[in-house]
């Protein structure tokens, strides 16, 4: 039978490389898989494409990756609170592509749902729809708002089975439902690894088609 | 006259929303309004991190980091809520579901125009969040703010200086001095701060104020009669 579970943070991020695009899940520290912000630290990789509604706020999350200069562009929601990515911002050396939230995580949603696009009305007449594409439907107008795909997506789940199932804790669900749908490799950290069958099926919310790699944050 | 403080502020927009609707309260101050819904009004919470029916803050040592509101600070579910992605979330918030926004500005214009993300300084990243998804879809948008800066300047104005959130969004501005509606011949005042004038109100408000007959009187408390 299919088992995703590999052994801890490092086995997750394995392959992961200088340039890549990769989803974090999270609001806050909700959700953040931080087994896997530090294990990426730990490989030494640079140039990454940042996609995350936040750019870290305490001194233990994606402020890290900022302090480490291995990011060169976030695409992000809400990069306040930021110290370390302020830090870099100020000083030109990371790109900022900001996004309303919920065009962030329906763009992450395309992506994951083989879409081209999506027509939002969130942006018309501000700087958000600058550049991009107006389409008007029965007399709306609309932006054409494109897909976000990424290399990895990591994200925290609660439990998972072995064969990848995962279950998610309250708000921590956030962004990470979604992005587990849209990484070509998608990597979850989960609070406990359980046996297939022991999740009810009502209560799965990623089935295991959209998961490779599950490790528990415990075997860290 | 002195004119409502925040609290109070808080408390006149919680007496006004509609009994069991569905409203989601911005961060900043209009959190707060949270703390003044009368007991048994009904009304359903959403917050966009993906949570209906949002509890008050949990006691000290109860705080579980997992369950926290858009402003990341812990909170609570009350019986009859749920969770969800942020995907079916702004679903809710964008496609009109919501019946109330309570969102902090810098500046509302007379068009109702919303400028509440950035005053574009340097320096600063700025970010847009959740906001401006609220203001394109819930069914009310609500902004709750003091009626000039601190040094004075009317945050009404007949065009916002600052970057726009949404065009044409706002339907009803709550101020320490007064209610005024965004309305289709401009804008109405509803109820004026007990001891001030509709002169001194206009004197303070840079976009110009109507009339619509009757308007209601708002005591220091946030209550209005």
């Amino acid at each position: 039978m299919r088992n995703v579970v590999v052994e801890d943070a490092a086995a997750a991020v394995e392959g992961i490389k200088d340039g890549d695009a990769v989803m974090m899940g999270g609001f806050g520290g909700a959700g953040l898989p931080l087994g896997v912000v530090k294990a990426v630290l730990d490989r030494g990789v640079r140039d990454l494409t940042l996609i995350s509604n936040n750019a870290g706020s305490t001194e233990d999350d994606l402020s890290l990756w900022f302090e480490a200069r291995i990011v060169r562009k976030i695409v992000c929601s809400y990069p306040r609170s930021a110290k370390q990515f302020a830090e870099q911002y100020r000083a030109g050396t990371v790109e900022l592509e900001l996004v309303p939230q919920g065009t962030l995580v329906e763009r992450i949603r395309a992506g994951g749902a083989g879409l081209g696009g999506f027509l939002s009305p969130v942006g018309v007449g501000t700087v958000f729809a600058d550049g991009k594409e107006k389409i008007v439907v029965d007399g709306r107008e609309f932006i054409l708002e494109l897909p976000l795909h990424a290399d990895f997506a990591f994200v925290k789940g609660h439990l998972a089975d072995t064969l990848g199932n995962v279950t998610y804790n309250k708000t921590a669900r956030n962004h990470c439902a979604v992005m587990a749908t849209a990484g070509r490799t998608v990597a979850v950290e989960v609070d406990r690894v359980v046996n297939v069958g022991d999740l009810d099926p009502e209560a799965i919310v990623t089935p295991c088609i959209f998961v490779d790699r599950v490790f528990a944050r415990s075997s860290r | 006259m002195i004119p409502l403080s925040r609290d109070a502020l808080a408390r006149m927009v919680a007496l006004h929303l509609p009994e069991e609707g569905f409203v989601n309260l911005g961060i900043g101050a209009p959190t707060h309004v949270a703390d003044y819904l009368p007991a048994g009004s009904g009304v359903v919470l959403h917050s966009e991190n993906g949570i209906l029916n949002v509890g008050p803050k949990p006691a000290a040592g109860e705080e579980d980091w997992d369950l926290i509101n858009a402003g990341k600070m812990p909170i609570s579910l009350r019986t009859g809520g749920s969770y969800f992605d942020s995907s079916l979330s702004f679903a809710m918030m964008r496609g009109g579901h919501l019946d109330v926004a309570v969102l902090g500005a810098f500046q509302v214009s007379k068009d109702g125009d919303l400028a509440n993300w950035t005053t574009g300084d340097n320096g600063s990243p700025p970010g847009i969040g959740g906001a401006i998804d609220l203001a394109v879809g819930a069914k009310s948008i609500w902004v709750m703010m003091d009626h000039t800066t601190k040094d004075g300047r009317s945050r009404i104005v007949e065009r916002c200086g600052y970057p726009l959130t949404a065009r044409r969004v706002v339907t009803r501005i709550f101020t320490n001095l007064a209610i005024i509606d965004v309305a289709e011949g401009g804008l109405a005042v509803r109820a004026l701060l007990d001891g001030l004038t509709v002169e001194a109100l206009r004197d303070r408000t840079e976009a110009p104020l109507h009339l619509a007959g009757e308007f209601q009187t708002i005591r220091q408390d946030g209550s209005v009669a």
